[in-house]
């Protein structure tokens, strides 16, 4: 297996055979997790750091949890309550982690490229839980395998990875604060690997420059684009990242670019809803929306649990301890 | 002091070539050139055979950090690597802790490089504690030697400010080096914003804060007629405006740093704070561009912005580490390997580019060759600064991009650009009452370089003697390398050594 081998610090890490790798590795875990004892030791003994500079609450419940059903020890740590407050750097503080016993890392950071830094520093695994507006590459995985669970037809599966199928010329439109959001990077590049026609849309102060450069159509009209859209992926608007100075306001914002009843009537009838969490209800997204049953947003949160298994599995399990599975 | 003999080498000042010669030397003069120069009783000899001998290298922006950061570098560890580099004189930057901008604090640096390896003139800020408000005593500084102003790391932002400094300091004849930046646009950057920073997630500046400032600055040093040094150009768009101005008539001058004419901004894929800089490596279009005003004069000088910084803060995160890089050790290396001509023999000037380098005929075995990790242009396609992290990213060699041979460059225009303009720029050469830049004549002083042009050697940044160890080109090979340096008749370094 030629995938990942030492970090999983973007997306642009895979190609489309790890994609389906993961993928399938993710449906045994998932099954796993319906057995009535959810939990395998294929990972005893092992332990995994969580490395949090940044708020966070389902990502780093799902990487606790999935790293937990793998019977993996957990050793946390947030930024808040570390010597990083007291001037440690960053570097020395993964060294003594990992002298300490850690097996693997889990990082999130305010800074884009920490990761990628800290896979040089180290020599263990290091899993990216998104780093400022770089990428997340657990989040494309998870929305990957909850497409595939609404839109792949198991019966075509003839070759390897028929998994990956339905993804070809599928219509993706990612709405919202695309500059600042490490999500649309991973996203975009994972969906033009797997052949998705992806649009971004929403105002051009929140679109990256250079975007012209990227395999995407972009477009600042959202009713012009949703009648075509299979897959609506809506973004947080990130007011901490001071996107709120980007527009005139909110109100603006949520007038033009946010998802509510009538704008969500332009989709096609089998176009899901998608939003990586959390949701700023009635900015971006209407709250009856994200509760209807065309939104995978629940089904996301709950899928991100196998696939970070999966993930942490191939980057931490000896070879052969699949059969522990 | 005894006499030394610099024996047998190839000598390139402001006049030429001249090859076969000796240089006697007594007491920080030089007092005979020819050839075979019999051997003093007691004199010390220096085999020069396949070296070139230069008028002392002159940089015009080192930050050697004293007071304030000794931890990075001090003026004794910054002087011993200028040494090393070939300089005899280095402009000291300002920006220290407290800031250069009174005139007791330049009695203190003058004091405290008495004892330096070589010459060290400091400049003066701008403004009061860089803070782009009030001017700082100018007059006053100018009296203890100061003849460059800057408040370099920040660009003046008011252009009120601006044009009184511009005023207040042709009235001195003293020159006003600009550093330019738009804070407004450029505040928080990490990198060049382009693709590659789009898809890194990360602020890039756009080539425009410099411009901009650039371009008003010009109009304000026409309106005060006043004399202007542009300091660390990037773009493509500076040097257009830099050249025009210069067709204009107007008394305005220009550096370039050796990383901006080597380096893009793809160095910065995988997140490495050593390639982080202000103002941030740029693409090869820049490059191009830049190399091409330094061969058309519209570039005068090559000065380092040499700036130390320890390891530690170049361990942060990428958005959180200080920009800079060390350069004194690297320049002269970095710009023969990129600017000369290499078809014919030392010194013929220059060639046919479509020869150049492409049949291998360069003597010293350098490959000039597209380099291995170009900008991807394909997202997704690692562009993403993901792939091959654990690996070193950059091919053994410096290599350019062959698109700039037609604008190499002979042994005089580089040296030119290393030793005596700058020297003029800052005041420093023989006929502003200096003791820099040469020419190399009986009666001079004795401040000179000995370089072999085309010995390639590797970078081993532990190994620099600078007390700082952030060089973009660690690892990398370069030709040309510094052999002795000869500061007011003594030779400071010699041998791969400095003698302090």
């Amino acid at each position: 297996m030629s995938l990942l081998q030492n970090a999983l610090v973007s997306i642009g890490d895979l190609d489309n055979d790890d994609i389906g790798h993961i993928m399938k590795l993710s449906a045994i875990f998932s099954e796993v997790l319906r057995r009535d004892i959810p939990k395998v030791p294929t990972l005893r003994g092992k332990t995994m750091a969580m490395v949090f500079s940044e708020d966070s609450t389902r990502t780093r419940t799902s990487f606790e949890i999935a790293a937990k059903k793998l019977s993996m020890d957990i050793l946390s740590l947030n930024s808040s309550q570390s010597s990083m407050k007291k001037g440690e750097s960053l570097k020395d503080t993964l060294a003594n982690l990992h002298a300490i016993g850690a097996d693997g890392f889990v990082i999130r950071h305010s800074s884009s490229g920490v990761p990628t830094q800290a896979s040089t520093w180290m020599t263990v695994p290091v899993i990216n839980a998104g780093d400022g507006c770089h990428e997340h590459p657990t989040q494309a995985l998870l929305d990957c395998y909850t497409l595939i669970e609404r839109f792949d037809t198991p019966s075509n599966h003839t070759t390897d990875n028929a998994i990956l199928n339905c993804f070809n010329g599928m219509t993706v439109t990612i709405v919202g604060d695309v500059e600042h959001s490490r999500v649309a990077r991973s996203l975009v590049i994972m969906l033009d690997m797997l052949g998705a026609k992806t649009t971004l849309c929403g105002p051009r102060t929140l679109m990256p420059r250079h975007v012209d450069k990227w395999p995407v159509r972009v477009s600042y009209h959202l009713d012009e684009v949703l009648p075509e859209t299979q897959v609506c992926y809506i973004l947080r608007l990130q007011n901490e990242r001071g996107s709120g100075t980007y527009l005139p306001s909110i109100r603006e914002y949520a007038m033009n670019w946010g998802i509510d009843s009538k704008r969500a009537s332009l989709l096609p009838e089998t176009a899901v809803i998608m939003h990586p969490g959390p949701i700023n209800r009635g900015v971006e997204l209407a709250g009856e929306i994200a509760d209807s049953s065309r939104s995978l947003i629940l089904n996301q949160a709950s899928n991100g649990v196998a696939v970070r298994m999966a993930v942490i599995y191939l980057l931490l399990a000896n070879p052969g301890d699949i059969t522990e599975v | 002091m005894t006499k030394v003999l610099l024996q047998g080498g190839t000598l390139v000042d402001a006049t030429g070539i001249r090859s076969g010669l000796d240089v006697l030397i007594d007491n920080s003069e030089i007092v005979e050139i020819a050839p075979n120069i019999s051997p003093p009783r007691g004199a010390r000899l220096i085999d020069c055979d396949g070296c070139m001998i230069s008028p002392g290298l002159v940089d015009l922006h080192t930050h050697l950090r004293e007071p304030g950061n000794e931890e990075a570098e001090t003026i004794e560890s910054g002087t011993r690597a200028a040494v090393a580099g070939g300089y005899t004189a280095v402009v000291c930057m300002p920006n220290t802790e407290p800031p250069i901008d009174n005139a007791t604090a330049v009695r203190d640096i003058l004091a405290m490089s008495k004892d330096a390896l070589c010459a060290v003139i400091p400049a003066g800020t701008i403004t009061v504690g860089r803070e782009g408000e009030r001017l700082s005593p100018m007059v006053e500084m100018n009296a203890c030697g100061v003849r460059l102003f800057t408040d370099d790391g920040r660009g003046v932002q008011s252009a009120s400010v601006m044009r009184r400094a511009l005023e207040y300091a042709s009235a001195l004849g003293a020159t006003i080096a600009q550093h330019c930046e738009m804070e407004d646009l450029a505040a928080n950057t990490v990198m060049n914003e382009g693709y590659l920073s789009s898809v890194m997630g990360v602020q890039g500046a756009p080539n425009c804060a410099e411009e901009l400032m650039l371009e008003r600055d010009l109009e304000l040093a026409a309106l005060c007629g006043a004399r202007i040094h542009f300091m660390h150009l990037s773009t493509h768009g500076s040097v257009e405006l830099v050249r025009r101005a210069k067709l204009a008539g107007m008394q305005v001058t220009a550096e370039v740093t050796p990383h901006h004419i080597s380096l893009t901004d793809d160095m910065l894929s995988e997140y490495n704070p050593i390639y982080k800089v202000n103002p941030p490596l740029r693409t090869r279009k820049d490059i191009t561009a830049l190399i091409r005003a330094l061969s058309d004069g519209t570039i005068d000088a090559i000065a380092t912005d040499h700036a130390p910084h320890v390891r530690e803060s170049k361990e942060l995160p990428l958005d959180q580490a200080p920009p800079g890089m060390i350069g004194l050790e690297t320049a002269l290396a970095v710009a023969i390997t990129v600017l000369k001509d290499n078809s014919g023999e030392v010194g013929t000037g220059r060639k046919d580019a479509s020869e150049n380098g492409r049949s291998g005929n360069n003597r010293s075995g350098r490959t000039y060759s597209t380099k291995s990790n170009s900008v991807k242009s394909e997202y997704g396609n690692s562009g993403s600064a993901g792939g091959g992290r654990a690996n070193n990213s950059y091919s053994e060699h410096l290599t350019i991009d062959p698109s700039v041979l037609q604008y190499s460059m002979n042994m005089v225009d580089i040296i030119a650009a290393m030793s005596w303009k700058p020297a003029a720029i800052a005041g420093l050469d023989v006929a502003s009452g200096g003791r820099h830049g040469g020419p190399i004549v009986p009666g001079a002083p004795a401040n000179l370089t000995v370089f072999d042009p085309s010995a390639d050697w590797r970078v081993d940044a532990p190994r620099l003697l600078s007390k700082s160890g952030n060089s973009p080109f660690d690892g990398l090979s370069l030709t040309g390398k510094v052999r002795h340096t000869i500061y007011e008749g003594e030779p400071v370094y010699l041998d791969g050594r400095a003698t302090k």
